[in-house]
C-alpha cells in the first residue's frame, strides 16, 4: 500500500515549489512570537494557550495542512504528469495512501513540531499545555492532509476551496456560529487536547468520543474516495 | 505480438459525441491515426490508453479490457501529447522513477536513455530541455518496460525536422521489431511518411482503414489526376482523350507537363503505357498528383 518511488516523487514535488516557502514562513512566525511573548509577558498558561490554539491549530496547521494536501496531488492532476504514476501497474489506491502518507508527514514536521517547540518556548509544556497542542496538531495533519488530498483529486480549485475552508469556515465561521464548531477538525483535535491538558486550559465543543468517531470516519472515506476518484480519472483530452 | 481490439466503442462528454460507433483493430507494426483537430483522435488514444471508459462497446488488449485495468500497463507505453513531466527531475532521474514505477531499475532506464539517445544529457534537470529532447526522454519512460505496444499522441508536435526525422526512425524500428505502434497526428506528411497503415477518424467516426495508396483507390468516384511528362505531349493528349477512362487533359506549358484527370484508376494505368508505345512517345515522367495523403484526407473529410 505504499510505493517508495510515488513517495520520492512526491516529496520533492512538494517541497522542491516555491509554494513550498509558506511550510517555513509559518512555523518561523510562531516561534517568533512565541519568543517575543515569552519575553515581554513571562510564562503564562493562558496566553501560551491562547496562542497555540489561536494561531497554531487555528490557522497554522489547516494552512500548512491545505499546501501540503493539495500540493501532494492537485499540481501533476493539474498539468497531467500524473500520466505517468497512472500509467504502471500500480494500483490506484496505492498511489493515494502514499500521497497521503507524503502530506500527513510533511504536515506533521511543519506544524506539531513547531507547536511543540513553541509550546515549550512560551511555558515550558506547563499544565502539559505544549502537549496537548502538539497532540491536537498531529491529529489535525492526519485529517487535513486527507481532506485536503481529496479536494486535490477533484478540484482544480482546490488550493482557494482549502483556504476557504481553513480560513472562513474554520477560523472565522466557526467562532460566530456554534453549530459549524461540530463540524470542524479543528475541535475534533482540541477534544482530545483537552483531555490530555490540565483542568480547563483547552476546550472544545465536541465530546472526545464523537470527535474520534468524526476524525476516523472523515480521514478514511475522504481516502477511500479520493482512491476512487483517481482509479476513473480521466484526463482531460482535446474535448 | 500484441492487438488492440476496439469493438463498437462510443465516447461521448455531455451531449458531446467525441468517438461515434468505432470499430478497429490495431496490430503490430506502424499505424497512423490520422484525423483533423477535434476528430477524437486524444479520446480515442485515452481509451486505448485506458485514461477514458468507453460510454458504449469495448477497447481491448489481447482480449482483456483496458480501462480499470493497472496489469495491462506491463504491456502499454504511454508518450503523453502533454508537456508536463517531474520538470525538477534529471532526465535520469526521470526514466529511472518510471522503471521503478515497473519494478525495474537503473539498468533498464539506461538502456531505454541509450535507445532514444539522450545519454549526453541526461543528468541535466528536464526543465532545461528542449520539445525534441522532452519528447525523446518521455520515449525512454514509456520504453523502459519493453511495451509490446507504444501508444504516442501527437508525438511529432513542435518537433524541428532533424528531430522528427530521429524520432521516425525510431518508431520504424519499433515497428520493425514486431511491436503495435500507434501515432495520431493531424499532419498529412508525418502519417505518409511512417505508416504503412492508417486509421482516417473523421467527426468521431471511423472514416477509413488500410494503407492509404488503397484506400484512395477505393475511392474511383474521384478523379485521380496524373502529372505527365513525354516526348510529345500533344500527341499523347490527342491519344488519352480519345479513351473513357481519361475525363480531361490541360497542357500545362509552363511545367512542359501534361496534367490528366483519370476517372478510372485501373484502366488508365495500364492504357497510358500502351498509348505511348502505340504512338512512339516515350513517357518521361508519369507521377500521381495527388496520392498525397492531403488529398485522400479531404476527400474522405468532404464526402
Amino acid at each position: 500500500m505504499y510505493n517508495p518511488t510515488v513517495a520520492r516523487l512526491t516529496y520533492r514535488a512538494l517541497l522542491g515549489r516555491r509554494r513550498a516557502a509558506i511550510l517555513f514562513v509559518l512555523p518561523a512566525l510562531l516561534i517568533v512570537i512565541s519568543l517575543a511573548v515569552r519575553l515581554v509577558r513571562g510564562a503564562d498558561d493562558g496566553t501560551a494557550s491562547d496562542l497555540l490554539g489561536g494561531f497554531a491549530i487555528a490557522t497554522m496547521v489547516p494552512l500548512i495542512g491545505v499546501i501540503a494536501g493539495t500540493g501532494a496531488i492537485g499540481p501533476e492532476i493539474d498539468d497531467g504528469s500524473i500520466v505517468y504514476l497512472l500509467s504502471k501497474p500500480v494500483k490506484r489506491p496505492t498511489v493515494i495512501i502514499t500521497k497521503l502518507f507524503v502530506a500527513i508527514a510533511v504536515t506533521m514536521a511543519f506544524s506539531a513540531i513547531p507547536t511543540l517547540i513553541a509550546g515549550f518556548i512560551l511555558n515550558g509544556n506547563g499544565g502539559q499545555i505544549a502537549i496537548a497542542y502538539t497532540v491536537a496538531a498531529l491529529v489535525a495533519s492526519i485529517a487535513y492532509s486527507a481532506l485536503f488530498l481529496l479536494l486535490g483529486t477533484v478540484s482544480r480549485h482546490a488550493v482557494v476551496i482549502g483556504l476557504v475552508y481553513a480560513l472562513v469556515w474554520e477560523a472565522l465561521f466557526g467562532s460566530m456560529v456554534p453549530g459549524a464548531r461540530t463540524l470542524s477538525v479543528q475541535q475534533w483535535a482540541l477534544a482530545l487536547a483537552q483531555r490530555i491538558a490540565g483542568e480547563g486550559a483547552v476546550s472544545s465543543d465536541v465530546g472526545l468520543p464523537a470527535a474520534v468517531i468524526l476524525l476516523v470516519v472523515v480521514t478514511g472515506g475522504a481516502t477511500w474516495y479520493a482512491g476512487r476518484r483517481l482509479r476513473t480519472l480521466t484526463l482531460a483530452g482535446e474535448e | 505480438m500484441t492487438t488492440i481490439e476496439i469493438d463498437h466503442a462510443s465516447r461521448w462528454f455531455g451531449n458531446v459525441v467525441a468517438v461515434n460507433d468505432v470499430t478497429m483493430t490495431i496490430g503490430p507494426g506502424v499505424t497512423g491515426l490520422l484525423g483533423p483537430n477535434g476528430a477524437g483522435k486524444s479520446t480515442l488514444i485515452n481509451m486505448m490508453g485506458g485514461f477514458l471508459a468507453p460510454s458504449t462497446g469495448t477497447v481491448m488488449l489481447d482480449g482483456r479490457p483496458i480501462w480499470r485495468n493497472e496489469d495491462v500497463y506491463r504491456e502499454i507505453g504511454i508518450v503523453p501529447e502533454r508537456e508536463a513531466m517531474y520538470d525538477f527531475l534529471t532526465g535520469l532521474e526521470f526514466v529511472v522513477a518510471n522503471a521503478e514505477l515497473h519494478g525495474l531499475g537503473t539498468r533498464e532506464a539506461h538502456a531505454a536513455l541509450a535507445t532514444v539517445e539522450m545519454e549526453y544529457a541526461q543528468d541535466r534537470a528536464i526543465s532545461t530541455y528542449s520539445k525534441g529532447m522532452r519528447q525523446r526522454v518521455k520515449m525512454a519512460s514509456a520504453l523502459v518496460h519493453n511495451p509490446s505496444v507504444l501508444l504516442l499522441d501527437e508525438p511529432f508536435n513542435g518537433m524541428d525536422p532533424r528531430q522528427r526525422m530521429q524520432l521516425m526512425d525510431l518508431l520504424r524500428q519499433m515497428g520493425a521489431q514486431g511491436r503495435t505502434v500507434l501515432f495520431s497526428s493531424h499532419i498529412l506528411e508525418e502519417v505518409e511518411q511512417l505508416a504503412s497503415h492508417i486509421e482516417v477518424i473523421v467527426a468521431g467516426r471511423h472514416a477509413a482503414s488500410g494503407d492509404f495508396r488503397r484506400i484512395r483507390r477505393l475511392m474511383t468516384d474521384r478523379p485521380h489526376r496524373y502529372l505527365v511528362r513525354s516526348s510529345d505531349d500533344r500527341a499523347l493528349a490527342a491519344a488519352l482523350i480519345a479513351d473513357p477512362s481519361t475525363a480531361g487533359i490541360e497542357v500545362d506549358l509552363a511545367e512542359g507537363a501534361l496534367r490528366v484527370q483519370a476517372v478510372d484508376f485501373g484502366r488508365f494505368t495500364t492504357l497510358l503505357p500502351q498509348v505511348a508505345r502505340a504512338h512512339s512517345i516515350r513517357l518521361l515522367t508519369v507521377s500521381p498528383s495527388d496520392e498525397s495523403l492531403e488529398s485522400v484526407f479531404s476527400y474522405l473529410v468532404t464526402a
